[in-house]
């Protein structure tokens, strides 16, 4: 089994045997989407006309919260300190970290997200690109989302600097995302924002574990 | 470069610097508010209110160099391990804070007479104040850390990010404005310069140019002196 | 260079190390060959664990070099990694993963069939083999920590204050473990407080090094 393999297939056993992380972030999700008809009113064109702001908006800040587990734990128990010694790059490491961070994170958040969307009368004809949209920019949450969290190890407050650290960075991914989950309401392409959002993810996926892993590094030293 | 790594070098440089940027800095600017007040034809549409572009625009541009300048001298303290590198950069983020705050507050003086609103989202006013959070991000982490050396460094990784994240940002809010265009109407841009309009801003910016300097080595000096003041006192 | 100093496997000469804005120690050297052991006292604060660390590659020295083969350890920190074990003050245990779980995965992140199950007899935790973790006691974890030596093999063994919260069987046990792993040709370095009694070792005291105000 490779280390990729291993580190990955460690954190998955951890989070399903912890419990509760799925279901915290889905949870999360799911009140916060519930609050804005009681906060904006349940008029049917209001909220379908918010409905794709409202979803995105929600689900990063779903992601957001469940970020400082990503090396938090490690960080305290000294595995961090071992996994960096390691003979495998750390940038490596921070991959496998970010997938296993999206599959408990981003991907029951895609999965969830259409049921929410009946809730908020999104239109139905935007279906295929919200799923689009949410399975290319929630890793890439992840990935910019790893980069904050290892910055902010041992930090006074990390979880309120993490915030103001990620979230200006979450903007182009929101920006997109949310285009493309509207554009077929709109009758428009949705074609050129997804395209946009495979691109941050590409760029994320090549640059991100090389700045998460660097501030790791400085982090351990 | 390593010609400025000692600490006393700098501060012998900056001491025979300081007087002619700030008088540089006093000079521009005043030429370019003589230039922006008195020579640059008020717009037939928006009155003498227009001027308020001389400080915005500006001041736009100086919070984006400033937060290069940021960027580059992270880079060089996180490559050769240079604390005067690391001290330039965290002296540079609050002034380039400042030039963002300047930024926002004159175009909100800009749209309230024009338009009634007090905040408009347009493309230009919204990146700056995305950039002001990443600047008050930096400014954040770098003083989080009890490790003082440890907060610098985790800045310094920041400031990178964010410098390679900024077009990607400014592109995408470039992007969300056209695409919610019918909503905004009010393009604060302001008119194609005529040539007359253009001199006092480049004056302007050129000023604050050098006011920016000035600022960012006493900053500098004071960071040094209190690092000296730490040295001698806790024996490092 | 004399005829013997050639032999010695792992060098480090005029270090100096910074933590935070402090500097911590200047001039320490140390060589160490197959089989060998290597001690590092003095009080705290002297740096024992930050030499540890830079032995490690944790961290950069501010002067000097550490080589192995004469090879700086800078240059490819991947093929350092793959000769060294360090053990740190905590001890990298998951809680709720198993005692066999936590040192498999140490094992396949080196890229080594596990040893789990030697490792685990060794320093008597093979009752405890499928418990989880968070159900042994904290010496027990400390020895759990220690067995990461037994899964897989490594030439270099970096140890911080290997024996807080062992009891004395298991001092013996490992210091048993050391003097099988220097008899096939590995060298090890151990910072303690304790009294290790480990034959011919050298011992590199830092307190004439450190340049910290004594507390």
């Amino acid at each position: 089994m490779s280390a990729f393999t291993a580190l990955l297939t460690r954190d998955l056993r951890l989070a399903f045997r912890q419990g509760g992380d799925v279901a915290n972030v889905v949870a999360f999700f799911a009140l916060a989407v519930i609050l804005f008809p009681f906060g904006v009113g349940p008029d049917p064109d209001l909220l379908a006309r918010i409905s794709a702001g409202v979803l995105w908006v929600t689900a990063l800040l779903a992601a957001l919260l469940s970020l400082e587990r990503l090396f938090e734990a490690d960080y305290h128990d000294g595995s961090l300190e071992a996994l960096s010694l390691m003979p495998v790059p750390l940038e490596i490491q921070v991959l496998a970290k970010c997938t296993a961070h999206w599959l408990t994170t981003g991907l029951p958040l895609t999965i969830v997200a259409p049921v929410l969307a009946l809730v908020l009368h999104f239109d139905v004809a935007g279906y295929p690109a919200l799923i689009a949209a949410l399975l290319l920019g929630t890793p890439v949450l992840s990935l910019i989302g790893a980069i904050g969290a290892a910055l902010t190890l041992g930090a006074r407050r990390a979880g309120v600097l993490l915030s103001l650290l990620v979230l200006p960075l979450y903007i182009p991914v929101l920006i997109f995302g949310v285009a493309a989950s509207e554009a077929a309401a709109l009758g428009l392409e949705s074609r050129p924002h997804l395209l946009l959002l495979a691109a941050l993810f590409a760029t994320s996926l090549a640059l991100a574990p090389w700045a998460a892993a660097a501030a790791l590094r400085q982090a351990l030293e | 470069m390593h010609r400025f790594a000692n600490p006393a070098r700098f501060m012998r440089l900056s001491a025979v610097l300081l007087p002619w940027c700030a008088a540089a800095a006093a000079v521009f600017v005043a030429i370019g508010l003589y230039g922006a007040l008195f020579v640059a034809p008020p717009d037939y549409q928006q009155g003498e209110a227009v001027k308020i572009m001389y400080v915005h625009v500006p001041s736009a541009w100086l919070a984006s160099l400033v937060y290069a300048v940021m960027a580059l001298a992270s880079a060089i303290a996180l490559i050769w391990r240079h604390p005067v590198a690391h001290i330039a950069a965290e002296s540079a983020a609050p002034i380039g804070a400042g030039f963002t705050f300047v930024c926002l507050v004159s175009g909100s003086l800009w749209g309230e007479p024009m338009w009634g609103t007090w905040w408009v989202w347009d493309a230009r006013l919204t990146s700056v104040l995305v950039l002001f959070f990443l600047y008050l991000g930096f400014i954040a982490l770098a003083n989080a850390f009890d490790d003082r050396t440890r907060g610098s460094r985790a800045a310094a990784i920041l400031a990178i990010v964010g410098v390679i994240n900024l077009p990607i940002i400014k592109f995408s809010v470039d992007w969300w404005n056209t695409l919610h265009q019918k909503a905004s109407v009010f393009v604060m841009g302001g008119p194609t310069i005529a040539t007359s309009m253009l001199w006092p801003l480049l004056v302007m910016a050129t000023g604050f140019l050098f006011f920016f300097a000035t600022l960012l080595m006493l900053r500098m000096r004071a960071a040094l002196l209190r690092a000296k003041v730490r040295a001698l006192r806790f024996g490092m | 260079m004399a005829a013997g100093e050639l032999q010695k496997s792992f060098t480090g000469e005029g270090l100096a190390c910074r933590r935070g804005e402090r500097r911590v120690f200047r001039g320490v050297a140390f060589a160490l060959g197959a089989g060998e052991a290597l001690v590092l006292g003095g009080p705290n604060g002297s740096g024992k664990t930050s030499l540890l660390r830079l032995m490690a590659g944790l961290a950069q020295p501010e002067q000097g070099r550490i080589a192995w083969d004469g090879t700086s350890i800078a240059d490819d920190p991947v093929a350092h990694r793959a000769r060294l074990h360090y053990i740190g003050h905590q001890e990298a245990v998951k809680l709720a993963l198993t005692a066999e779980e936590n040192l498999g995965f140490w094992a396949q992140m080196r890229g080594t069939a596990a040893n789990a199950t030697a490792a685990l007899r060794r320093f008597r935790l093979d009752p405890r083999a499928t418990w989880p973790a968070r159900y042994l006691s904290a010496g027990e974890r400390k020895r759990l920590g220690l067995a990461r030596l037994l899964a897989s093999p490594a030439a270099l063994w970096l140890l911080d204050e290997p024996t807080t919260g062992l009891d004395a069987e298991s001092i013996e046990i490992l210091l048993a473990v050391i003097a099988e792993h220097r008899r096939d040709g590995g060298c090890v370095a151990v910072a303690t407080h304790a009294v290790m009694p480990l034959p011919a070792a050298q011992a590199v005291s830092l307190a004439p090094h450190a340049t910290g105000r004594q507390a």
